[in-house]
């Protein structure tokens, strides 16, 4: 029988580069939860995933949100455990934050902030973009 | 008439194109993704000020609640549920989607 190791080795698995595109904001569709859900399903799966998160989406990873009067979940500090799933490489778009009058202490996870031509580079860089 | 937007301001032209069709003092009342126009500091802070002294504006207080909106910019008038039915029952309402 072969030892672990070997087995390991031998299991040359194609690793993609995938990147979740988030640009809609929280609750008023279902686009980030399912977003979220889905990083959290492909994190199982061992390949090279990041997150960016431009538009409106960065409405999803804002501080305060309460949503229990309108009959929602509060889904996003869920978002938190997404390095601890492997997915480490979380970007936010400059361009996005400021016409939001937001900032990095407005969000409720660590990220790296870059600006769109970054974002366009990271986009070509990627075998799969999964947008929500 | 009471029109309501329901959408984002970034990512969508419902309150742009509403803008345009409101007559002078029409109640607009911003509701779920709406919301996002009231907020403070944002690059439609500008085209939300001038409607302001068109129109009256609400927005809806628990959906500003669930999306961390704490700072509104100073004119729109925030309503709960009980406010959006009183408007809902003084004027017809058509939402703008």
């Amino acid at each position: 029988m072969a030892n672990p190791e070997e087995i390991e080795e031998s299991s040359d698995e194609i690793v993609k580069k995938m990147m979740f595109v988030m640009r809609k904001a929280p609750h008023g569709t279902i686009n980030p939860y399912e977003g979220l859900e889905v990083m959290l399903i492909v994190a199982a799966y061992d390949q090279d995933l990041s997150a960016v998160f431009l538009d409106d989406g960065v409405y999803a990873i804002k501080k305060g949100q309460d949503p229990k009067e309108i009959g929602a979940k509060d889904f996003s500090t869920t978002f938190r455990v997404l390095p601890g799933y492997g997915i480490e490489k979380i970007y936010v778009e400059k361009e996005s934050l400021e016409n939001r009058g937001l900032t990095v202490e407005d969000l409720l996870l660590e990220v790296e902030v870059v600006d769109k031509s970054e974002v366009t580079k990271l986009m070509q860089e990627q075998d799969v973009l999964f947008p929500f | 008439m009471l029109f309501t937007v329901n959408k984002s301001p970034f990512l969508f032209g419902h309150l742009d194109s509403c803008l345009q069709y409101a007559i002078k003092d029409t109640p607009i009342l911003l509701i779920e993704d709406g919301v996002y126009a009231a907020s403070k500091g944002t690059s439609y802070e500008k085209k939300l000020k001038e409607a302001l002294g068109k129109f009256e504006i609400y927005a809806l207080g628990p959906d500003l609640k669930a999306r961390g909106i704490a700072s509104v910019i100073d004119g729109v008038k925030i309503v709960d549920y009980a406010g959006f039915v009183d408007l809902a029952e003084k004027h017809n309402v058509a939402p703008w989607i």
